[in-house]
């Protein structure tokens, strides 16, 4: 059973540069078991030491996001393509720069 | 009536137009809201019109008075055209890689321009805006991110529009941005039927776009209430792009490639209830026209060649 990682850029020096990867799991929280035992660390930049998925990580099964398909429990199946993304609603530029004027007001 | 006072006060009551080429069955169908029919030619008008006339109540904004807004598009042409009407200075700060377009209408209406460089990244653009605030404390902010009026501009106009039109409404499905649209909206129509479905669509842009980011500093705008909605589905560029051509070539609506996005995942969801059996009424937003975005190479070509050109484009 392959399930295709896709990894952000910010989170390859995990993968050894690789832009996806490989791994086998019933749900998602079994995905991330699966990828920590070769890519030692990734798991832990996604979820938290609570157990849940870190506030900034969007993960996606075939483009919809987990958190709306039961988080870490979401279920998946041989040929699933999941996609790891960091959190930038609202355009990367525009959202970075206004979060920093409120902060500042 | 289709008569107005002023131009203020044709924002909103905008078309919704079905589409039944594209539309799967007799009973599951598929409905446009047509935002590029207000004044500045997009959804961002009726959240302007409102902040704007939150910040007046508030006594934050004066005539006369300067409003700071960072905004990679939409919403700075919005208050531009608010701005000018109401009495205010416009400054905008955007990244220099949004389309020459939206530049040259922001100038028309009068908005002065700060550019950061694409290049810097999201800890450029943050120095940058942090500096620009510092030096002029009396700027106006309306923080369209975190801004309730936002928000309430969809819950009091555009539900009740949606609602008003098509009582049998099941699914509503438009892009998450600034998250505005979907939570304003979102939360009017689950208040008058629990069980309508509220879905987002938000762009998964090329990696020259995220690349630049660390993973502990994510942004999530303060309006986001995850609760508001059922599903969230990101689209990549060649599904936008795939979907926006579709829309002009099967319905003849020329959109923006967020609508593309959009229509993406309302197509999706209609197929389902399709499969299932189930009947729907689906209605997505049409943000924009597709004017703004022509200079970015989308429309021609392959979608290969599309997809290439808006690498690394803020294309929604």
């Amino acid at each position: 059973m392959a399930i295709e990682v896709r990894i952000p850029t910010i989170l390859r020096s995990y993968t050894g540069g690789a832009k996806s990867v490989e791994g086998a799991g019933d749900t998602l929280a079994d995905l991330l078991a699966d990828l920590d035992t070769r890519h030692a660390g990734l798991r832990g930049r996604l979820v938290t030491d609570q157990g849940a998925l870190h506030r900034f990580v969007n993960v996606y099964i075939n483009d919809e996001d987990v958190r709306f398909l039961g988080a870490l429990d979401a279920k998946l199946k041989d040929g699933d393509t999941v996609t790891v993304l960091p959190a930038v609603a609202g355009g990367a530029f525009a959202i970075a720069a206004a979060a920093a004027l409120a902060g500042s007001r | 009536m289709a008569r107005y006072e002023s131009l203020l006060d044709a924002c909103g009551n905008t078309p919704l137009v079905g589409l039944p080429r594209l539309s799967p069955s007799a009973d599951v169908r598929l409905w446009a809201k047509l935002e590029d029919r207000n004044p500045t030619g997009s959804v961002k008008d009726r959240a302007a019109l409102y902040m704007v006339r939150g910040a007046e109540a508030a006594g934050r904004l004066r005539p006369g008075d300067t409003i700071l807004e960072p905004t990679s598009g939409n919403t700075g042409i919005s208050l531009a055209m608010v701005a000018k009407l109401r009495g205010y200075r416009l400054v905008c700060v955007m990244p220099e890689n949004v389309s020459t377009e939206r530049v040259q209408l922001l100038r028309m209406y009068g908005a002065e321009i700060i550019f950061s460089p694409a290049a810097g990244g999201s800890n450029q653009a943050v120095a940058q805006a942090k500096q620009i605030a510092a030096e002029h404390p009396d700027w106006v902010m309306l923080y369209q991110y975190g801004n309730e009026a936002n928000a309430r501009a969809h819950y009091e106009t555009t539900g009740p529009e949606l609602l008003r039109d098509l009582p049998t409404l099941t699914h509503f499905v438009a892009g998450l941005g600034t998250t505005g649209t979907l939570m304003g909206t979102g939360r009017y129509l689950r208040e008058k039927n629990p069980d309508v479905q509220v879905i987002a669509a938000e762009p998964r842009y090329g990696e020259l776009v995220y690349g630049l980011r660390n993973i502990d500093e994510g942004y999530v705008p303060e309006l986001y209430d995850p609760a508001v909605l059922t599903r969230r589905f990101s689209v990549g560029t060649r599904d936008a792009v795939l979907r926006t051509r579709q829309l002009v070539e099967v319905e003849g609506l020329f959109v923006g490639f967020s609508t593309g996005a959009v229509a993406h995942a309302a197509l999706n969801v209609a197929h389902e209830a399709l499969r299932e059996g189930r009947r729907a009424d689906v209605a997505f937003m049409v943000a924009d026209a597709g004017w703004k975005y022509l200079s970015t190479g989308g429309y021609g070509g392959t979608l290969a060649e599309a997809e290439e050109h808006l690498e690394g484009q803020l294309w929604a």
